[in-house]
């Protein structure tokens, strides 16, 4: 009676990897890869032609002419892909605090006129690491000093920041979101026109 | 807490409560071998199942029997799992070109899925090849997901026959769990959330040239790969610059499909379900979090079906919510409130119609507070373990709820199927308390509980229990232990007991900034992980047996009805003290610690 049940055993572990390990995993990569291309590939952004990031994952930025993301605790460095991963730091941990004081000054420096206080989400490091979104708080924020670096009119400014803000699913779930990587290329392309 | 939070959590219930029934009902057809709207077409699949590993379905078991084909499926998977490991550098679907994975990674892993805890030391982009995820990681996914299932479908047997020495057979139980259960609803996600732009690619790890070069400092190496010191000690830094990022591909939506569904939790990537890739929008984040909950729940109502008394079902389900909701909300409301520390810091925490606020540290904007905390607590109520937020850098309190729930014994919902049979037990325990305050012999569903059925649901309780506070007070007192923890004070010590809680539980989420990736916590996470699975599956099982040889005792005067508001109330009550009481002292050494300190 062992050895059946042994064999039993390891026949539908068998017939479970090749079904639910190979068959239908591939089933779905082939209907997706013909339905939703893009999305199943990472959503990718193209400009001239040429791959410059995900619509989804978040880059760095510290120049005063680009919009900033999240912070990021990616190791080595940030919004590194491949490696995703949050500081895991506690409330009380010292090493936060420094971290969050010192992105504060950071901001202070890049624009000093800018006395507001700071939506939290841009001195706190992402979940991912990968965070591709900021508040729309986050985004006024920094609109005068990306428009000032810029020489635009913040009122040219702040309407790319609206276009590029995606409110909650069924206005409900989630929450209202910037996309900074869009956002940025589409104050890049403003340049190219002038 | 704003009001968004309120109705967010409001509407996630809700739909829950409303999806449940149906599917309830639906598995208790399935399982009962009765026809299903889906049957003309799965039944062929099962069939052709049962003929190709030379399975019996009719063929019935014993409890022992049962527990031993348990227990030979899960060392079959355990074997191939850690092999898969071992080998994938030699293995096809390798584009980025792994190499095997260590020994004492690769065995932590191995039980870690096959006893639906998902626990991971590793980070899935940068360590596991395509074919080990899917070959060896997801089909786990649907095995020991369908394994717990099954050891359900028996225990209720065994209320359900009378005068029987068996109860059922598992090869048949778990082939239906995968064929008309888990896989149709798994295929179904996997698109919904391929639509919303999780990966699903064979290709390789793609490059794209950044828009804004990154420069950082790194630590100088000397040619052994060790940091260069200066004078004082302290690490001499070279700047670096990086010119592209990595955008990480792989069959990702088909494996985050049944991570969720099946209470495994095991992420595609390191950030589990905070990754954009893993859950890019907020609705993907509400799907994939309904996913937690959905089996779990709607097994109640098949438990009622299947004992033919509908009232039961809703009585568990009921009293999982009522410890459930409230708990989400207190988790909502701490983390809403923020991190104190930031108050004078000229930092702007007010949630508004511009920004979530609260404490984000370690969240995704997209979930915002409400979107990863109702996620926090589901994941924890059932021992599913995926995580959308870092809960290592949630708040005292609400780090607290996350643990707490975990504690109370993975029966608040909990894995599918085994989150139910434990709730099962402990309503044995409570009919038993019951019994004892009248001087009556206790009765559950007709069958009268005995000396032995009361033993084996003690060691249950007794056995997850032990293992978390052994583990923790070893982890505490080693230098090996000690050594993982990454946060100063008491929350150094949450890290450990949430660690430890989670191995015993089978749950799977961390306080992640401990490093687990040890030979010690590789090792006896490994252990406790089959411990806090199978020295609970076999008890319950034997359980099954027992009550199966028992007569139908009809209701009587003296019967404690087991519908009734009075009993869920009282059911919350055994689960409170016996579950979750007996963490009191060393949450005082942790959360509540923390909460006093600055």
């Amino acid at each position: 009676m062992f050895m059946r049940m042994l064999k039993n055993a390891v026949l539908s572990l068998a017939v479970l990897t090749v079904l639910t390990g190979i068959i239908y995993p591939v089933a779905v990569t082939v209907i997706s890869q013909a339905v939703f291309p893009a999305r199943a590939d990472g959503s990718i952004i193209m400009k001239d032609g040429k791959p410059v990031g995900s619509a989804l994952l978040g880059q760095q930025f510290d120049r005063p002419e680009y919009f900033w993301g999240r912070p990021s605790a990616t190791s080595p460095y940030p919004y590194n892909g491949a490696a995703s991963s949050g500081s895991n730091l506690g409330p009380n941990n010292p090493a936060l605090i420094e971290d969050v004081q010192s992105r504060i000054n950071a901001l202070h420096a890049a624009d000093p006129g800018n006395h507001a206080p700071i939506p939290v989400d841009l001195v706190t490091s992402s979940g991912s690491g990968l965070d591709p979104d900021i508040s729309p708080a986050a985004a006024l924020y920094q609109a005068a000093r990306v428009a000032r670096a810029r020489g635009l009119a913040l009122a040219q400014v702040l309407a790319l920041v609206r276009e590029n803000t995606a409110g909650r699913f069924l206005g409900l779930f989630g929450e209202p979101s910037v996309n900074v990587l869009k956002l940025n290329l589409a104050l890049d392309g403003i340049k190219k026109q002038s | 807490m704003s009001g968004n939070d309120v109705l967010q959590a409001v509407a996630y219930f809700v739909v829950l409560v409303v999806l449940a029934k149906p599917l309830g009902l639906f598995m208790a057809r399935v399982y009962e071998g009765r026809p299903t709207f889906i049957s003309r077409v799965l039944g062929p699949v099962e069939r052709l199942f049962y003929r190709l590993c030379g399975i019996q379905p009719e063929e019935e078991m014993g409890w022992k029997q049962y527990a031993l084909a348990v227990l030979l499926f899960s060392a079959a998977g355990v074997f191939v799992v850690y092999l898969l490991q071992r080998i994938q550098g030699v293995l096809p679907l390798d584009p980025q070109r792994f190499p095997a994975v260590a020994p004492d990674l690769s065995f932590n892993t191995a039980i870690s899925f096959v006893t639906n805890t998902n626990w991971q030391n590793y980070g899935g982009e940068s360590t596991m090849s395509y074919l080990t995820q899917m070959a060896a990681l997801a089909v786990q996914n649907f095995a020991s997901a369908a394994a717990g299932m099954a050891v359900l479908v028996a225990l209720i047997r065994g209320f359900k026959r009378h005068s029987a020495s068996t109860i059922g057979n598992f090869w048949t139980d778990m082939t239906r769990s995968v064929v008309y259960i888990l896989l149709p609803l798994s295929v179904l996600y996997a698109f919904l959330l391929v639509s919303q732009g999780v990966v699903q690619s064979f290709d390789k790890y793609k490059t794209v040239a950044l828009i804004q070069p990154v420069t950082y400092e790194t630590p100088r190496l000397d040619v052994h790969g060790n940091p260069v010191k200066d004078a004082k000690g302290n690490p001499v830094m070279e700047k670096d610059r990086v010119m592209d990022q990595t955008i990480p591909l792989g069959p990702a939506a088909s494996q985050v499909a049944i991570k969720q569904l099946g209470t495994n939790g095991g992420g595609f990537f390191n950030a589990n379900s905070a990754h954009p890739l893993e859950n890019p929008t907020p609705l993907s984040n509400f799907l994939e979090c309904l996913a937690i909950l959905l089996i779990p729940s709607a097994l109640c109502l098949t438990f009622g079906d299947m004992v033919g008394d509908r009232r039961q079902g809703w009585a568990l389900l009921i009293a999982m919510l009522l410890v459930l909701a409230p708990l989400t909300l207190v988790c909502t409301k701490a983390e809403q409130a923020g991190n104190p520390h930031f108050a004078s810091m000229g930092i702007d925490q007010a949630a508004s119609a511009l920004q979530p606020g609260g404490n984000m540290e370690g969240k995704e904007v997209r979930n915002g507070i409400a979107g990863s905390t109702i996620w926090a607590a589901w994941t924890t109520a059932a021992s599913n373990g995926s995580v959308n937020s870092m809960h290592d850098s949630y708040t005292a309190l609400g780090g607290m709820i996350p643990m707490l729930l975990i504690q109370f014994g993975e029966v608040i919902f909990g894995g599918v199927g085994s989150g139910l049979y434990g709730m099962i037990i402990f309503a044995i325990i409570t009919v038993f308390v019951a019994g004892l305050m009248v001087g009556r012999t206790p009765e559950y569903l007709g069958k009268k509980i005995e000396v032995f059925e009361m033993k084996m649901a003690a060691f249950v309780v007794l056995i997850v229990n032990g293992l978390i506070k052994t583990g923790t007070a070893l982890a505490v007192s080693t230098k090996a232990g000690v050594a993982g923890i990454s946060n100063p004070g008491p929350h150094g010590f949450s890290e450990v007991l949430y660690a430890f809680s989670s191995f015993a539980g089978n749950n799977g989420s961390a306080f992640a900034g401990l490093n687990g990736n040890s030979f010690f916590y590789n090792t006896i996470g490994g252990v406790l992980m089959f411990l806090g699975r199978f020295w609970v599956i076999i008890p319950v099982l034997a359980i099954a047996g027992s009550l199966a040889k028992k007569k139908h005792v009809p209701a009587g005067l003296g019967t404690l009805p087991t519908h009734t508001p009075l009993f869920v109330i009282f059911l919350i009550g055994v689960i409170v003290i016996v579950g979750a009481l007996a963490f009191m002292p060393s949450l005082a050494l942790g959360p509540i610690a923390e909460m006093f300190t600055h």
